[in-house]
């Protein structure tokens, strides 16, 4: 019988197949907005330019630079060459170029995603594994409560919900102005993960700060994706403990902690996938929440251009969410395939 | 000299509640199993025989309420003062003193964990090995149940084997705890014939060598009268009858294990003799089920079959019954079964 | 044995649907204040007798601004769900019937669609097309088009060989006349499960999107755009001002998730088995 072998050329090409396999997707993304600009109900290059405001030579210029007068095809090479470049176009709010502004920009919205990511597993594994464990205990309900609840509030009422409790009322939360207390110095940028770089420059004032200040942005956001979480953690759990393997392991006397892990490792699996799905719909839902708190990430600034017809960005914005999901995936993916031997195997 | 069976049962019963419906799974199933011996459990399916394994290994769900007027294992007394059995006192038997053998083994391991990791640690729990001796002692077992290479197989994941494989680890999972008593439910359902016999072979060697007692379970009647001393016939959660093996063909009393006879392959002489058991099994959420189950598919039943309970009762040395119309008229007088 | 959430969450939901369908059509002949009359004097009460809802920064008052703003939110909800259902239910009907590559292919594509952040694309199209209602419930429609597809394309393709289908075809019905005639009635509850849940996710989309400006704008009343006029006046204390919308959204979504939810145990009574044993 064969035992499969993992050798390093084995591994490499899983990845390999699962990159190729993501390339339709940045296909499709970059098409669609290359759709979105060029192929518009009036001047792309007008829609592309500093606004209603800007002069006919800025169009022209703009015009001539995206080769509007050549055929479709080749102007999405044009396009796509322009990106790869890093080429992603300029904003007119910013006068930067989008590129820059959404590489400032982007580890705000990440540390707050990762942050609120980890609160959301922290909370959910626990509580969906614990309400599949005692059955209609105080778990149990807690956790019914939480996934009909969670997932009717929308993200931006418990945000300005939380802000009025923590906040005007108690006081403990500091008020939703960015990522840091204007009044201090931020640490000088190493990596652009504020907790990171206040660490590394030795501030614990700024590490404070930065902290409390991500506290209710990342709790918001969590609430709404602990219902999801939870409740497929719960799902599997209750049909794991029902299974042949946790079965096996009760008949050889194993101690119920021995029990339980094994319980456990089979259940987070689907949980993996789950989780990666919900990582994506963080991303979504930064755009509401950086408004809300002022955050100074990826989605307001997409968002300040979107209402300043500032189009540029917006194109570069949901190219960076398309590249982002795509890798998102392939981690979840890869994960997946390190848990589970039997993916492996398949490949 | 007497040394206390290796299990005594009696008495037993399954309720299982639904939502919706109450299930009779078992009633009143009782049976004595010595050291060394090997016992068949065998009934169509639905018959109640997994169920009892389960329930024996305490194995079922919460739902499930299990009655005995008599559990023992090797003397021990295994109910409490309700009548119901020890949840902690099963936790320490399994895995030390009762091994488990399943059906569908490939399912029944653990996916995730390679096959050595699974063994390496019932040994150490159950034997208290320390991890380098427990993965020796893994070896030697992967070796005793007759899969080859075993430092390959070591490493080997449950989808990567065999059912035949499977089933040999799964063997040497239930007896790395050196139980007493090893429980096989329906071990070669499933297999290919040639595998199934050699299966069975490694598993009546092993018993041989440990002085197991065994508890076989099936729904095939000519594989337990092979390979099991004697036989426990099961028909809707009630023991019907148990007889030696050897006296199976001629001696079976109970017109249930005369029927499964005579669905037996290997009991015609031509395909044309084989005759299915009549009817169906009963609907176990009726509250109106007959005393004995079998009355309604029963030739020989009548009124007082439905209403009253046959007592269990001893024909012979080791042959004992629950029937008003058992197939032989016996010649001495009937007594009563302790 | 306690009731589940579920079961005793029908007759809420049903009495909800009534208050907020009473809403969305009577909505304007109840308020008792205009929606769109500004009072400076009375400015930013908090709820009181007059003013149940208290008032807003121009004095308008909050009961009649989120009473009247039932019926856009609802119908734009509703409006972008059926577009959806029907549009995305015809065409994973069809991937689902003709199966092959190009059944395989939309599934595919479909798969990776479901997971992508889709808020993300509502604010791309938006952009694209301007900032105005019908775009919003295109959008909207849009983006929750997946999970019809896939639905449809899964419940049909499960059926496509079965006996009745079989006999339909044998009897000479034409393609068409079997997709529509013959398995979407079929598909047709589940649809509608799903339909009823994804009533509250379209909710949700599109009070999101007027939320940060996109689609409904002021001084129109909608619970999103509600809760962005309310929004400043938190950290200032006036809660009410995003509290109430708040409330309706969770609310009107609540109801929509509680009947998905009972529709789902009436027409799929294995799954409601399945948690009984849970």
């Amino acid at each position: 019988m064969t035992v499969s072998v993992s050798t390093g050329a084995n591994f490499a090409g899983r990845i390999g197949a699962r990159v190729l396999a993501a390339v339709p997707v940045l296909l499709g993304a970059v098409v669609f907005t290359f759709l979105l600009t060029h192929v518009l109900p009036g001047d792309p290059a007008a829609f592309l330019a500093s606004g209603p405001s800007a002069g006919p030579e800025e169009i022209a210029q703009i015009r001539a630079r995206m080769g509007l007068d050549q055929p479709l095809p080749t102007q999405l090479w044009h396009y796509l060459v322009a990106l790869a470049q890093g080429d992603w176009g300029q904003s007119h709010t910013t006068g930067q170029p989008v590129w820059t502004d959404l590489r400032q920009r982007l580890p705000a919205t990440l540390e707050l995603t990762f942050i609120a990511f980890a609160l959301t597993l922290a909370v959910a594994l626990p509580l969906g594994a614990a309400a599949a464990l005692w059955p209609r205990s105080v778990w149990d309900r807690t956790c019914t409560l939480l996934t009909v609840g969670g997932s009717c509030m929308p993200t931006f009422v418990i945000a300005l919900l939380l802000v009025y409790v923590f906040y005007f009322l108690l006081g403990w939360a500091p008020e939703p102005t960015g990522r840091i207390d204007a009044m201090l110095a931020p640490p000088p940028i190493v990596t652009g993960f504020l907790l990171v770089d206040a660490t590394l420059a030795g501030r614990p004032d700024a590490l404070a700060s930065a902290a409390g200040r991500l506290l209710l942005p990342a709790v918001s956001m969590a609430l709404f994706s602990l219902a999801p979480v939870a409740r497929l953690m719960r799902a599997s759990m209750l049909g794991v403990l029902r299974s042949d393997p946790v079965r096996t392991a009760r008949a050889l006397g194993l101690p119920r902690r021995a029990v339980l892990a094994s319980a456990l490792h089979l259940a987070l699996l689907p949980v993996v996938t789950g989780a990666g799905m919900v990582f994506s719909y963080m991303l979504s839902a930064n755009v509401v929440i950086e408004k809300v708190f002022a955050w100074p990430g990826i989605g307001s600034y997409a968002l300040d251009a979107l209402l300043a017809s500032d189009h540029a960005p917006l194109q570069g914005f949901v190219l960076l969410v398309a590249l982002l999901f795509v890798g998102v995936n392939l981690g979840v993916d890869l994960l997946h395939s390190r848990i589970d031997p039997r993916a492996r195997a398949g490949a | 000299m007497s040394t206390a069976p290796m299990l005594e049962v009696d008495g037993l019963s399954l309720r299982f509640h639904t939502s919706s419906d109450v299930l009779n799974v078992l009633d009143n199933v009782g049976f004595t199993l010595q050291a060394g011996e090997t016992l068949g459990l065998v009934g169509e399916s639905g018959s109640g025989k997994s169920v009892t394994a389960l329930a024996l290994a305490g194995l079922l769900d919460t739902r499930a309420q299990v009655r005995a007027r008599r559990l023992r294992f090797q003397g021990r007394d295994l109910l409490n003062s309700q009548g119901t059995p020890d949840a902690a006192a099963w936790q320490g038997l399994r895995g030390r003193r009762i091994g488990f053998v399943f059906q569908s083994p490939r399912r029944a391991l653990h996916p995730l964990r390679t096959v050595g990791d699974q063994l390496q640690q019932v040994l150490q729990i159950h034997l208290g090995l320390k991890a380098v001796a427990a993965r020796q002692e893994a070896l030697a077992w992967i070796e005793r149940v007759g899969l080859s290479d075993p430092a390959h197989r070591f490493k080997a994941y449950a989808h990567e084997l065999s059912g035949g494989q499977c089933q040999r680890v799964m063997i040497a999972l239930a007896l790395a705890g050196d139980p007493e008593l090893l429980i096989a439910d329906e071990p070669t359902t499933g297999l290919d014939v040639s595998t199934q016999a050699l299966v069975l072979d490694l598993i009546a060697g092993l018993a041989r060598e440990r002085r197991l007692a065994t508890l076989l379970i099936t729904h095939d009647l000519a594989l337990a009268a092979q390979r099991c001393a004697r036989i426990a016939v099961m028909h809707a959660g009630q023991l019907v009858e148990t007889l030696p093996s050897a006296a199976l063909r001629e001696g079976a009393a109970h017109p249930y294990t005369r029927q499964m006879l005579r669905a037996t392959p290997q009991s015609a002489p031509t395909l044309n003799a084989l005759r299915s058991v009549d009817g169906t099994l009963p609907d176990l959420t009726r509250a109106d089920l007959p005393a004995c189950r079998f009355a309604e598919r029963c030739e020989r039943s009548d009124a007082r079959c439905r209403s009253q309970a046959a007592p269990w009762t001893r024909t012979g040395a080791q042959h004992a019954l629950a029937c008003w119309h058992p197939v032989h008229v016996f010649p001495q007088p009937l007594a009563l079964a302790a | 044995m306690k009731a589940r959430l579920p079961r005793t969450g029908a007759p809420l939901g049903l009495l909800l649907l009534a208050l907020f369908l009473a809403a969305a059509l009577l909505g304007p002949a109840l308020a008792p204040f205009d929606p769109l009359a500004t009072d400076v004097l009375n400015r930013l009460r908090p709820p009181g007798a007059t003013h149940w809802f208290g008032t807003d920064a121009l004095g308008r008052d909050l009961f009649s601004r989120v009473l009247v703003a039932t019926r856009l939110d609802l119908g734009m909800a509703a409006g972008a769900v059926v577009l959806s259902l029907l549009a995305g239910s015809a065409l994973g009907a069809w991937c689902g019937f003709a199966g092959g590559r190009i059944d395989r292919w939309v599934g595919r594509l479909v798969d990776v669609l479901m997971a992508f952040p889709l808020f993300v694309v509502a604010m791309a199209l938006v952009a694209a097309w301007g900032n105005s209602v019908a775009n919003i419930v295109y959008a909207t429609a849009l983006i929750n088009l997946p999970f019809y597809i896939r639905l449809a394309r899964g419940e049909v393709g499960v059926r496509r060989g079965a006996g009745y289908v079989l006999a339909a075809r044998l009897g000479g019905a034409s393609a068409p006349r079997l997709l529509f005639g013959v398995l979407l009635p079929h598909v047709l509850p589940m649809l509608a499960v799903q339909g009823s849940i994804n009533l509250g996710w379209a909710l949700l989309n599109g009070a999101g999107l007027s939320f940060i400006g996109l689609g409904v704008r002021p001084p129109t009343a909608e619970w999103g755009v509600l809760v962005s006029e309310g929004a400043p006046y938190i950290i200032t204390g006036q809660w009410w001002l995003a509290f109430f919308p708040g409330l309706a959204l969770f609310a009107a979504v609540g109801c929509f998730t509680l009947l998905g939810d009972a529709l789902r145990d009436l027409l799929d009574p294995r799954g409601v088995a399945e948690a009984a044993r849970s």
